[in-house]
């Protein structure tokens, strides 16, 4: 069913840190629990029985979202290749895309509050395209501050005019 | 820009004139000119309305505070604004309390731009742009200055930044094509918003034969938004009337106006993408739109924020396939890949725009063609592409289909390759890379090409 997928030839994809996963049940698992609370207090108004079922059912949701959510993890991918970036990304809609460095325009690494719980780092490459989205979270912070050095100096070396 | 990388300007004939100049003295008056026709008719018309309760003073009172409020920092402006063109870089300062000093090289200027005003063509006076290359979106203004040392200025940016003695003449204007005031005029009625409000009116028209007796409500609702549509045509046609298209040593000169004339430049080698648009009701004319979007500025990566990357241009508001064939060649060159249409069973997954799909490329150039009803025909120069994505959907996968992506720097134009064979698209996808990789380096960039610039991080 599947077609070939590009660049399947060749090259060493990498992913981002098996962190990434457990950040994500943690997200998940702590929105359900969140969620679960505000929908079983304010059904809880009407009787115990619509409250337990809504605040229960919105954790249940939560942990069936997880399995979408751990192949969504499992398809990041990316690859550095001596003139672009490759990204890969998406499980419902499959995304790849192709950044030469000499496009790049800079290079952002954030690390948001639960990233940094789990010692996480985000590593975005910015291009004059608004819909460019060389974007790869997860990331250990070494990687991340390996990638966005050699992003620079890779972007340096290739750069180009508009 | 054929000599945009030389040494920067001539050195000798030029030093004479380092003096510093300053604008037109009637300048504050076209400045305000615009601003203040529009609040002289609103009071005048609340004048009127008045006259009996108040004998009209306070309208007189409030007109000459206004003008005051209004005319002040305009003139205080156009006194403390100096300019000086040495042969190399051309100085303007300004500002009373922020002085604000801009040097504006020639070796990196972009394009030259005049601007006139409706009351500055009857004073005789005409603002010029100066767009730069690269440089986060700095850009010269110098408001207003006469036409004759409007032009004479631009004369002599131009022949210095071709590295020529500055006493030569503009090189004269090729004119290239024309559009006649009833085409633009019959092409803006049948297109969107025109076409809109016929159907606007047309459906008043008939609610008020069906119900007469509901006339005043018919009316009462439809009049704002009628009004509003006819505003708009009249402004498209305003603004694109009497256009011309004229070749130009720096570019692509393009005029138009009918009482703000613009003289713009679409600069040789900044272009980053066409587009050509035939709007449903344009087909059996065979009338074209073609837009161009400009490389202005280059991110400011150091704000963190993208700003003024790019401007979308009218080349051709309305013109036959040739007009259009003809500005495409000057502006990209012969860009004709042969087109391949997507798999018949893209039809399940795009039934109203199946007809259109197209798209091919060939070592320059990418064309692809989507629509529904209106056709939009995408070229993108491929030394131009900023990025290229390959996207795959649900629906696709299940049809074995998917869509290549050509960015271009800025928000609104990029070239879709919609809903190619699953393994075409792949094989476009690294074959568009490839490509795109090879225009971008020096050795595959056409000669004319832009320079490149010190702008990249």
């Amino acid at each position: 069913m599947d077609a070939p997928e590009p660049f399947a030839d060749g090259g060493t994809w990498k992913g981002p840190s098996e962190r990434l996963w457990r950040m994500r049940i943690f997200q998940a698992l702590a929105t359900g629990v969140v969620l679960g609370l505000i929908l079983g207090l304010s059904f809880g108004t009407l009787g115990a029985g619509p409250g337990l079922g809504a605040g229960c059912g919105s954790f249940a949701l939560s942990v069936v979202w997880l399995r979408f959510l751990h192949r969504r993890v499992r398809a990041w991918r990316y690859q550095e290749r001596d003139d672009d970036l490759l990204v890969g990304r998406g499980v419902l809609f499959r995304r790849l895309s192709v950044v030469p460095y000499g496009r790049m325009q800079y290079v952002e690494v954030t690390a948001g509050p639960i990233e940094r719980l789990f010692g996480l780092a985000t590593v975005k490459m910015h291009t004059a395209a608004f819909a460019s989205d060389a974007r790869i979270p997860g990331l250990e912070p070494a990687e991340a501050a390996r990638l966005r050095d050699q992003l620079a100096a890779l972007g340096e070396a290739h750069a180009a005019g508009l | 820009m054929t000599a945009a990388d030389g040494p920067a300007g001539p050195t000798g004939p030029g030093r004479g004139d380092a003096a510093w100049h300053r604008l037109h003295p009637l300048s504050p008056i076209v400045a305000v000119s615009r601003l203040a026709l529009t609040i002289v008719v609103t009071l005048a018309l609340s004048g009127i309305e008045h006259r009996h309760s108040s004998g009209g003073r306070t309208e007189v009172v409030i007109g000459a505070v206004v003008a005051v409020v209004l005319l002040v920092p305009a003139i205080v402006s156009v006194v403390v604004t100096r300019w000086r063109f040495d042969g190399e870089v051309l100085s303007i300062t300004t500002g009373l309390l922020r002085r604000d000093s801009r040097q504006l090289p020639v070796a990196r200027i972009q394009a030259v731009d005049l601007v006139q005003p409706l009351v500055g063509r009857m004073l005789g006076l005409a603002e010029l742009r100066i767009r730069l290359a690269g440089a986060g979106g700095t850009r010269g203004r110098l408001a207003f200055l006469g036409e004759a040392e409007a032009g004479e200025l631009r004369a002599r940016l131009l022949a210095a930044h071709h590295g020529l003695d500055q006493a030569t003449p503009e090189p004269p204007e090729l004119r290239l094509l024309r559009v006649p005031a009833g085409r633009l005029i019959a092409s803006v009625a049948i297109a969107d918003v025109g076409i809109l409000a016929i159907a606007v009116a047309a459906t008043t028209i008939t609610l008020a034969l069906a119900a007469p007796q509901f006339l005043a409500a018919i009316l009462s609702s439809a009049s704002p938004i009628l009004l509003a549509l006819g505003q708009a045509v009249v402004r498209r046609v305003i603004s694109e009337f009497g256009f011309t298209a004229a070749e130009a040593p720096d570019g692509l000169r393009v005029r138009s106006g009918l009482l703000q004339t613009s003289a713009e430049t679409i600069p040789r080698g900044r272009v980053q993408a066409v587009r050509q648009v035939e709007p449903f009701f344009w087909r059996p004319f065979g009338w074209k739109r073609l837009e161009v979007d400009v490389a202005g500025g280059v991110a400011n990566h150091r704000g963190g924020r993208r700003s003024g990357v790019r401007m979308t241009k009218t080349l051709l508001p309305v013109g036959s396939t040739a007009e259009a064939d003809l500005l495409l060649a000057r502006v990209l060159g012969v860009a004709e890949p042969a087109l391949v249409r997507p798999p018949q069973r893209a039809r399940w997954k795009a039934p109203l725009g199946y007809h259109f799909l197209a798209g091919g490329y060939d070592a320059a150039h990418a064309v692809t063609v989507n629509g529904r009803l209106r056709r939009t025909t995408a070229w993108v120069p491929l030394e131009k592409v900023q990025s290229v994505r390959r996207i795959q959907g649900p629906l696709q996968r299940r049809l074995a289909l998917a869509s290549v992506h050509l960015d271009t720097a800025g928000r609104r134009v990029h070239a879709i390759f919609r809903d190619r064979d699953a393994a075409d698209s792949a094989r476009l996808l690294e074959t568009l890379a490839t490509l795109s990789r090879a225009a971008r380096t020096p050795e595959g960039r056409a000669p004319g090409a832009a320079p490149p610039m010190a702008a990249a991080p």
